[in-house]
């Protein structure tokens, strides 16, 4: 039996008493193309960033090419031959293709100084040994999205990497360039370079890898090849049978007759949302589904006005509204949780308070000045209400849990009492009893009558609050659903997929 | 994800260093009260004069606590502070007094607004923006001027900017005084100040939070133009002329002057209070080392190595 290029057996790693990875083992034979796949916060990712080097496991042992190792650190990880293809790309578009590959090796000439012809030279052998026509010396900006990532492979390949590890590559990248990075897999392995192939589209796991390995809760739940798993299995091993008691659905009456809050119609915009159209009613969740780069962000951001809509209109109320920025939205009584609330939601050196108040400013001001009593007052009740867990309304963002984090930024919305808000990913990165909170914040929300739209990547938390669903795919709204016809989670799963 | 101990103490130390520009203040003060107790440092007469040479410093860098805590800069300020001289010194010899002030302030508006705009709009970083601006602005006070002081015989003027007393209090430090409390009310209390603020800190943030980040990028350098215009002024009636130098150099003194005052040079945060003491710290330095009878060469060394090591210890992380 051949050696495993990477074997990880027993590895367990905890954050703060917080076990996120028991006993995983994995293991990636030479050649083959791995998939590695789990909902969020399964695990996969502390895993991967332990291969990489980034994270040390608390136990557990690494082999690489049967010889026992210690990756203390990324350079480690790359002197073994492990390299990784950002999701979020990592090159720098003012430079050269062939700058970029060697960013950091470059080729050394006379006295030392970087020999830009050798690598150019040695970049168009590499590119052309990955079977690609990119010219070295155009600047990465230049370049379609599709050739960034094999830039980025050809990067990790000049130095000399022997295993990939790839992180949803084909989120951004048009069916036609999938399609061409597929083949390029093929190529990578015939010459014995393992991949493992982090994914949520069953449907290019099942037609690219050789092998599935799924992870659940931090623990290793299935290992087999592919050609001997249905997707219904994988997916069985994605979800688990213990599901949350928070992500119990809990059936929830709407009006439908009464009259509309939130109309879309046709609405286009960036050349990535096209013709999508929806009703919202008063004291509705709309869960709103699909694989990541199928639209679901890129239509929240439109209703909100961060990007321009190219055609459409929006009713509130059955009143046409112009929403050409953030504050139109607000103003037209939309909220928007953001998907990243690090750098979207929050003013992270600020403290709780000021973020709470941040889009109420001008309400609390009287007479020109800011009535800090009063944002004392909405503050500390929100805190209160949402059950923050921080020290003081004084404590700066930065410093609480990401769990936290999010109810603050759910909290500034709700202290501007909008009709409608929007939530991308609400609970992405945060704790399970956080989770809990966050989705009994949605239903009270929509009790007290007024409308919300759960963007989510997790089948399971849009099934728990949902009353009607949306199924979004290539920036095209492809199926409504009512959340009753739905039974099981499989089901949503394969309806995502498939969309 | 970092240990609490360790964000814990992070969070005292950055509290800590807020007060560094108080701290060094004060430490300087009585080093030179100390030392120079012979010199007469703490004569009222010098204190009174370290005031007023650092008046016009303290001015500008009331309205660039607000640009910096917004995440811009504006290094026009000292050419703006000049032509503004100018162009008011010719208008009162033309037109009187109203108009003179009205033109030398309606200058620096308009140069601050075209900062802004080019700025926010073209999306020109600022940094380059007003380095360009300073030569256009530094240039023009001299052309129109051909490179002459224009003396300003309206003892009028001269005696509100500048030059005057109300009672025993020079008009300088009624001046600084006004502008300080207009400046710090504005940041800490109005819904512009904390919008500033929030857009310095993330500017992504805050607009997604509704605020118009670019009518905020715009507005600070616009009210940064304007007041260094009033600096300007103030410079034309204390040396009863106006003249393109004025405030020549400037632009240094006062960014360092806010960032010694704890304002990050990352935006985000930002001290009134603390950029005037920052002002006032600068001129201690000055002074006393006058005071202690060291060479010019020597007092611009001293004064670049504290700048240096005091922005050192009141930097964040």
């Amino acid at each position: 039996m051949a050696v495993p290029a990477v074997r990880m057996t027993g590895i367990s790693k905890s954050f703060f008493g917080n076990r996120v990875l028991e006993d995983v083992s994995f293991e990636l034979r030479g050649g083959e193309v791995h998939a590695l796949i789990g909902g969020n916060g399964a695990g996969k990712s502390t895993l991967m960033k332990i291969l990489q080097g980034v994270y040390t496991p608390d136990e557990g042992e690494i082999e690489v090419n049967g010889s026992d190792v210690e990756i203390r650190s990324p350079q480690d990880a790359r002197a073994l031959g492990i390299g990784m293809i950002f999701q979020e790309f990592s090159l720098i578009p003012t430079l050269t293709v062939a700058q970029n590959i060697f960013l950091g090796h470059e080729p050394r000439g006379v006295g030392g100084l970087i020999d830009d012809r050798e690598s150019a030279r040695r970049a168009r052998a590499i590119l052309t040994e990955m079977g690609e026509a990119i010219d070295p010396g155009v600047n990465v900006a230049d370049l379609s999205t599709g050739y960034w990532q094999l830039t980025e492979i050809a990067k990790a390949l000049s130095e000399d990497a022997r295993v990939l590890i790839m992180d949803e590559p084909t989120s951004s990248l048009t069916a036609a360039e999938s399609t061409a990075l597929f083949a390029l897999i093929r190529r990578l392995q015939e010459r014995g370079i393992s991949i493992i192939y982090i994914s949520h589209r069953m449907e290019e796991i099942f037609q690219i890898t050789d092998r599935i390995s799924v992870l659940r809760d931090g623990r290793h739940i299935l290992t087999d090849e592919t050609a001997h798993l249905a997707m219904g299995q994988v997916i069985d091993a994605i979800v688990g049978k213990t599901m949350e008691q928070a992500f119990v659905w809990q059936e929830r009456q709407v009006d439908r007759t009464a009259a509309p809050l939130l109309e879309v119609r046709h609405l286009s915009a960036g050349g990535r949302l096209h013709d999508i159209s929806f009703t919202l009613y008063p004291g509705e969740i709309l869960g709103v589904a699909g694989l990541m780069g199928s639209g679901r962000t890129e239509m929240a951001r439109a209703i909100f006005g961060i990007d321009p809509l190219e055609r459409g209109e929006l009713f509130v109320h059955g009143q046409r509204v112009a929403i050409r920025s953030p504050r139109d939205a607000i103003a037209a009584g939309i909220s928007l949780v953001p998907e990243d609330r690090r750098s979207q939601g929050l003013v992270l050196d600020h403290s709780v308070r000021e973020n709470i108040v941040l889009p109420m400013l001008r309400r609390l001001a009287q007479g020109g000045l800011i009535d800090d009593r009063r944002g004392d007052e909405v503050a500390a009740s929100l805190v209160a209400n949402l059950s923050v867990k921080t020290p003081s309304l004084d404590t700066v963002a930065r410093l609480l849990s990401g769990g936290n984090q999010q109810k603050v930024v759910i909290g500034k919305w709700l202290a501007m009492e909008p009709e409608v808000l929007i939530m991308d990913e609400p609970t992405a990165g945060v704790d399970i009893q956080a989770k809990t909170e966050i989705l009994g914040l949605i239903r009270q929300l929509a009790d007290s009558g007024k409308g919300v739209i759960v963007i989510s990547s997790e089948p399971a938390e849009l099934l728990a609050v949902s009353d009607r669903l949306l199924l979004l795919r290539d920036g095209r709204l492809v199926r409504e659903m009512d959340r009753k016809a739905i039974t099981t989670e499989e089901e949503l799963h394969h309806a995502i997929q498939r969309a | 994800m970092l240990s609490s101990a360790r964000e814990e103490s992070l969070a005292s130390r950055v509290d800590w260093r807020r007060y560094m520009v108080y701290i060094g203040f004060l430490a300087l003060f009585l080093f030179f009260a100390i030392v120079l107790r012979d010199a007469g440092f703490t004569n009222p007469n010098n204190l009174l004069n370290i005031v007023r040479q650092t008046a016009i410093i303290a001015t500008m860098a009331v309205a660039m606590t607000f640009v910096i805590a917004a995440g811009q800069i504006d290094l026009s300020v000292g050419a703006i502070a000049g032509l503004s001289s100018v162009t008011a010194a010719l208008t009162i010899s033309r037109f009187g007094l109203i108009p003179g002030v009205v033109v030398g302030l309606a200058t620096g508006l308009l140069v601050g607004a075209v900062n802004g705009f080019l700025v926010t709009r073209l999306v020109i970083p600022s940094f380059l923006v007003t380095l360009g601006m300073m030569g256009v602005a530094r240039g023009s006070a001299m052309w129109v001027t051909d490179t002459a002081p224009v003396p300003i015989l309206n003892q009028t003027y001269n005696a509100i900017f500048g030059s005057g007393n109300v009672g025993p209090i020079p008009s300088l430090l009624i001046w600084i005084a006004l502008v300080t409390a207009i400046g710090y009310v504005v940041l800490q209390k109005t819904p512009y100040g904390r919008q500033v603020l929030a857009t310095g800190g993330n500017e992504r943030a805050a607009r997604f939070s509704g605020v118009d980040t670019r009518r905020i990028g715009f507005l600070v350098l616009t009210v940064s133009g304007a007041v260094a215009a009033l600096a300007g002024m103030l410079y034309a009636g204390r040396l009863q002329s106006g003249r393109f130098q004025w405030g020549d150099g400037d632009e240094l003194s006062v960014i360092a002057a806010v960032v010694l005052g704890g304002t990050s040079l990352f935006g985000g945060s930002g001290s009134v209070i603390g950029s005037v003491l920052g002002a006032l710290l600068i001129g201690v330095v000055n002074n006393g080392l006058i005071l202690m009878g060291l060479e010019s060469s020597q007092q611009i060394i001293i004064r670049g190595a504290i700048i240096v090591v005091a922005v050192a210890l009141a930097r964040r992380n």
